[in-house]
């Protein structure tokens, strides 16, 4: 009893038969082959899953599959331009704002959709954007950091690089 | 050997590019082709017989492949799961653990069938059909109720539901207690956590079916132990199975012990003849994977009136769950650390360990050095508060200060100085002024705290002598294997293995430096017990650095020994007088003649060697440490409690800590953050909640169960000092539990100083707003 | 975990939706965000036969002012409201609540109608309609939010009637809601909002009993001329609040007391 769905994933079209009750994250893991997307957990808390629909940060674990039909996606592998890494990934990496990286990509998400709604967020804001993800590594002191350097580094417009040595504090 | 810059250097980690991106190798991120669906039946019970257990209607669901049962098992999986004796040798009784119960379940979780099925959802659909008839019997919850004499048992049948029951005594203790003049007591609750690392476990199994061997990839903080122990149940030379761990999200201590579905899975996947995997859910996490601490404390502690300490006596009631942990005994520990930073004339600790009809505890982050820390920590503020004394003042008075020194029960500190990083943390919070403060909060009504915690840990398992009593034969030293190619490229293996910590960098910041190359040139491996060393002894106990980081250094010197006399022939010169700097072996007194590491390296696997020298450029190092390590720091929390609300509200939390020499001072920060974070949950947020009459989980989700958020930590202030460790040559300690082992102390001395204006004298964790509100309420009662 | 097997349709209109509900019988089940539905449903506590998605139905979410009426469309998600200028200024306690509702990723997926059809006495959403006499409007006529709350989780729709909108009554006035929880992103343990509407004031609970409440003895208080801590000192009067892992009744009673104090003040300060 297959729904036909249709997805944009990472600017790709993706027409594939699910269940009704596939959930999100399992059709882009599982059907899609894209893992960089992560199950933490079964009640919408960790938000290890995060994935951008239609330009919204959404926790794919709480989305079926047929209501994401005829959706944009963006998961953490669309993220990167070819080589070029986005400035949230980029910021992460420099601010050490993961340890076992298992919740980083749902917090990459997050920030992405955060830092689109308010591109200089204050420490409290970004906080609160970020209270539905999960992290057990960090104390989230980095994830923090990182947050602040991207936004920074985006609204410079400035290369990663370039930022990385004004901004070391 | 001079160890170069990159020792020392705050280098990027070489894991991130993959991780960032959405590449990291996570089990469940590939599966073999072909590969079936496991779903495990657990019990619903915490303790009940199993009358019968029907299994046709699942067997007959689509999809289905097989159901099988304990006894299918029984056919295939030899002797029981491991317990080692850990910090007590001496057990009174150990009920027996096979991977899958058939007549009685003794937790709520507890395996009783498995469904292999095509597809996860037709497992899932399945395991619904298995007709289990339970008889429920009453369950044994509360530990102390659980010592009673006529309590039920967590085994039917069993003499009592005591695992042990040991007393250790160090130094003169009868002597400290006639001594003393002033004696306080206490009892201090170490609730049930779950050590919830992100990634959940997942178990895949492989069956070659020619070979004959067998691959098991699951996220593991040790993977050799579960080859060696799965292999044994399998009846499988070691050889013949392979355990596979990548990229692991998390462990936390969850990931060190060897659970039911590491040997279910395998087992199913030769009896199918089918890969097999199987994903734990978060619910199934919650009451399937180990908890940590559940332990409660009496103690009482002797001193002079000025502050003094005299002497310890403390029992720790230890809730082991409904079988003995493979490590779970390790928690005992926290005897031998509850004497502390401090000098002690005698100090006698009792552990109990008591069976529950809980899941099992086992090691997490600290094991038992968090609970040793926060009761002296406690005790010693308690002490303050009992002479009106400051509290830094009673530590300064009682520190250790001659190092190496001994603790009461023969454990030897190996270096430190905890004067000066208490020194350090007050100047930070400047302490004066901030005792001034709350003074004057209180004329307002508002009730500030200031908790102090100076911890010392004993990390870096471990010295052979002392771990392998522990472990029932196996030293834990650490294996490392360093292969150079003929381009000077190198690949080095290690025993450790990695739950986050940036072992890819810090690992190969130490052997690039040693080799004298870029960190490029150095590729390190790990995870995979098909690759390098014999045995891998993992990562727990804050060891990977001290231990394996030293087995890796001492592999590369082995291979620069080699090269060295290799250059000396090229350069037709005496061996003695080849020096290495830079990469470059050079004759002393004529740089001018020198050899890249690259051209010895090519060298190596040509020809023209010195006499009896063999091709090739490779060593193998073990490194046995002669004791253990000792970090030591002091942690200062600021506190204010809403004494209306009972909410806390943490204003500061300053760190100062010494892990002796540091590698990377990016990643020290990070695990001293992470650490950090998972005390101060401890201390506000977190804990496992059984119900007590029926022994039914309340906290099996993440809604339940308070992992904090972004919005609930503090953003820690850190500072540090290096008194390097005299055990190891690079002076290293271990920096992967001491934020943790810290943290709640700190916390709680905080809270419960805040609550002093309340005759308030202790607050147990999680120091949550209806407990604090509680408190305030009877304190204020007349 | 992963829900057990359903069967799936979309609806184009509330009409259509109507009609597969009655075709698929009382154990469909109505989807909107699907924020409260889908976790029970992957833990297997709701096996729902069918569900009827309501996702692509146009026109369901929105807000407009209608006279004295911020109407406000089942279908508008949290952060909609959060967001909304209308929202902002015909009621802007409605906008206060949303923003605190779950976490960012929730309020991007969650509605308001679906809150309200929960009727978890957790939920903020139904505080406000009670206190402040909304209504809501679905496909079969129109509730009066104090009969539509009848107990947890309970309320008078029938299976095949779907919320189109709740009406709320224009109200800029001093407001406040505290929401006291341990962590940010978590339900109420104890809620309080206060609202300034028609010349008095309007105090609701948030899961302090079996459904939303209003502390009516404190409103009365205050209508007496009480101060905030006077009218604090009676709301919790004639409350039996639930005991649970979060805190005891007793606890909540206390909490509904000092967190009515301080929304008053908070609304007027």
């Amino acid at each position: 009893m297959g729904e036909r769905v249709t997805m944009t994933i990472n600017g790709m079209s993706h027409e594939d038969e699910v269940e009704p009750r596939t959930l999100l994250v399992h059709h882009l893991r599982e059907t899609v082959g894209l893992t960089g997307t992560h199950v933490g957990c079964d009640t919408s808390q960790c938000g290890a899953c995060t994935v951008l629909l239609d330009g919204d940060a959404v926790k794919s674990c709480t989305v079926l599959a047929v209501q994401a039909d005829g959706a944009a996606i963006t998961t953490i592998e669309g993220m990167a331009r070819g080589d070029e890494l986005h400035p949230l990934q980029q910021a992460f990496w420099d601010e050490h704002g993961l340890q076992c990286g298992y919740c980083t990509p749902g917090f990459i998400m997050t920030a992405a959709k955060l830092l689109s709604d308010n591109p200089n967020p204050t420490d409290d804001e970004i906080k609160i954007g970020l209270e539905g993800n999960l992290c057990r590594c960090t104390g989230y002191v980095n994830i923090l950091k990182a947050v602040r350097t991207a936004s920074r580094r985006m609204l410079s417009g400035s290369t990663a690089a370039s930022a990385s040595a004004r901004s070391s504090e | 050997m001079a160890v170069s810059q990159l020792v020392g250097a705050r280098v990027q980690r070489r894991e991130d590019p993959r991780l960032i991106t959405g590449h990291g190798h996570y089990t469940d991120d590939g599966e073999p082709r072909g590969c079936t669906a496991l779903q495990v039946v657990r019990s619903p019970h915490p303790h009940a017989l199993i009358r019968s257990l029907d299994t046709a209607r699942a067997v007959a669901a689509p999809g289905v492949l097989r159901v099988l049962v304990g006894a299918d098992f029984r056919a295939v999986l030899r002797g029981t799961m491991p317990v080692t004796p850990s910090f007590v040798a001496d057990k009174r009784q150990v009920p027996e653990r096979f991977p899958i119960a058939d007549r009685e379940v003794v937790y709520q979780g507890e395996p009783v069938a498995v469904v292999v099925a095509l597809s996860r959802t037709a497992a899932a659909d399945a395991a619904e059909l298995v007709d289990v008839d339970y008889e429920p019997l009453q369950a044994v919850v509360d530990p102390d109720r659980a010592l009673e004499a006529d309590s039920a048992r967590t085994h039917a049948g069993a003499p009592d539901n005591v695992c042990w029951d040991v007393t250790y005594t160090g130094g003169d203790v009868a002597a400290a207690f006639a001594e003393a003049e002033v004696v306080i007591r206490e009892r201090i609750g170490q609730q049930r956590l779950a050590p919830t690392a992100m990634e959940p476990r997942v178990v895949i199994a492989e069956p070659d079916p020619y070979g004959g061997r067998l691959t098991i990839r699951l996220g593991s903080q040790n993977p050799h132990f579960i080859r060696l122990f799965v292999s044994q149940a399998l009846g499988m030379a070691e050889t013949q199975v392979r355990v596979v761990s990548r990229d692991v999200g998390g462990g936390f201590g969850c990931k060190i012990s060897p659970y039911p579905e590491d040997y279910l899975v395998p087992a199913a996947a030769r009896l199918l003849g089918r890969p097999v995997r199987w994903v734990e859910t978060r619910s199934e996490a919650m009451v399937g994977t180990s908890h940590g601490r559940g332990q409660v404390y009496d103690v009482e502690v002797a001193a002079k009136r000025d502050g003094t300490l005299l002497g310890m006596r403390l029992t720790q009631i230890l809730d082991v769950g409904a079988y003995c942990g493979t490590f779970g005994a390790f928690q005992a520990v926290a005897v031998y650390m509850a004497p502390g930073a401090y000098r002690w004339r005698g100090v006698e600790g009792r552990t109990v360990g008591v069976l529950t009809n809980k899941v099992p505890t086992d090691p997490y982050r600290g094991a038992g050095r968090p609970e040793g820390t926060h009761l002296v920590e406690r005790m010693v503020d308690r002490l303050a508060g009992e002479l009106g004394m400051d509290p830094a003042e009673v530590r300064r008075r009682n520190f250790a200060e001659a190092f190496p020194f001994t603790n009461p029960f023969g454990l030897v500190y190996d270096s430190g100085d905890y004067g000066r990083t208490l020194a350090r943390a007050l100047d930070l919070v400047d302490y004066p002024a901030l005792r001034h403060r709350q003074a004057a909060l209180r004329l307002q009504g508002r009730y500030l705290g200031i908790g102090l915690s100076t911890y010392v840990e004993i990390c870096g398992l471990g010295p052979s002598a002392a771990t392998a009593a522990a472990t029932g034969g196996i030293a834990l030293v650490e294996g490392a294997q360093v292969r150079v190619f003929p381009t000077g490229s190198v690949a080095v293996y290690v025993g450790t293995h990695a739950q986050g910590q940036g072992h890819d960098t810090t690992f190969a910041q130490i052997a690039a430096a040693t080799l004298g190359i870029p960190i490029e040139q150095v590729e390190l491996h790990h995870g995979d017990t098909d690759e390098g060393t014999g045995f891998g002894y993992g990562t727990y106990g804050s060891r990977s650095l001290s231990v394996g980081g030293m087995a890796i250094r001492g592999a590369t010197i082995k291979v620069v020994e080699k090269a060295r006399r290799l250059a000396a022939h090229l350069l037709e010169a005496d061996e003695a007088d080849v020096i290495f700097e830079g990469g470059r072996f050079a004759v002393r007194g004529s740089p001018a003649a020198s050899r890249s590491f690259a051209e010895v390296a090519l060298a190596a696997y040509g020809p023209d060697l010195p006499h009896g020298m063999e091709q090739g450029l490779e060593a193998v190092h073990y490194f046995d440490p002669a004791n253990f390590v000792w970090p030591f720091g002091a942690h200062v929390c600021v506190a204010e409690v809403d004494a209306e609300t009972g909410q806390v509200t943490i204003d500061r939390y300053v760190a100062v800590d010494d892990c002796g020499t540091v590698v990377n001072p990016m990643i020290v920060d990070g695990q001293i953050q992470g650490g950090i974070a998972q005390g101060i949950a401890q201390a506000l947020f977190e804990e496992v909640v059984y119900d007590p009459d029926s022994g039914q989980l309340r906290t099996g989700t993440l809604l339940d169960y308070l992992v904090p958020t972004m919005s609930e930590l503090p953003v820690p202030e850190l500072s540090r000092t290096v008194t390097p460790s005299p055990i190891n040559a690079l002076g290293v300690k271990g920096v992967g539990e001491a934020g943790t082992i810290a943290a709640s102390a700190a916390v709680i001395n905080a809270v419960s100083d805040a609550l002093q204006p309340f005759g308030i004298r202790h607050v147990d964790m999680p120091a949550s707003p209806d407990r604090l509100w509680r408190l305030i309420q009877e304190a204020r009662r007349p | 975990m992963i829900p057990a097997s359903f069967e799936y349709r979309r609806a184009s209109d509330l009409d259509d939706a109507t009609r597969l509900l009655r075709e698929l019988g009382p154990e469909a089940k109505v989807l909107a965000g699907g924020h409260s539905l889908i976790p029970l449903m992957r833990l297997r506590l709701a096996q729902p036969t069918a569900l009827v998605d309501l996702g692509r139905v146009p026109g369901l979410d929105g807000v407009r002012v209608d006279g004295d009426r911020l109407r406000v469309g089942a279908l508008t998600r949290h952060a909609q409201l959060a967001a909304s200028p209308v929202v902002r200024g015909a009621l802007p306690l409605l906008a206060a609540m949303a923003a605190e509702v779950g976490d960012l990723q929730v309020r991007a997926r969650g509605t308001i109608g679906g809150v309200i059809a929960h009727a978890d006495p957790a939920g903020d959403y139904p505080t406000l309609a009670l206190m402040l006499d909304a209504e809501i409007v679905t496909t079969r006529t129109t509730h009066a939010a104090a009969d539509f709350f009848q107990h947890i989780f309970t309320t008078p729709l029938e299976a095949d009637e779907v919320i189109r909108e709740i009406a709320f009554p224009v109200a800029p006035g001093p407001h406040r809601y505290v929401k006291f929880r341990r962590r940010r992103c978590d339900w109420a343990i104890v809620g309080v909002a206060a609202q300034r509407l028609d010349g008095g004031w309007r105090l609701g609970l948030t899961n302090c009993g079996p459904t939303p409440l209003r502390a009516r003895a404190a409103e009365a208080a205050l209508a007496q001329g009480e101060s905030a801590a006077g009218a604090g000192a009676r709301a919790a009067d004639g409350l039996t609040p639930p005991s649970d892992l979060r805190a005891s009744a007793d606890y909540r009673c206390h909490l509904a007391r000092v967190l009515t104090q301080r929304a008053l003040e908070e609304a007027t300060a």
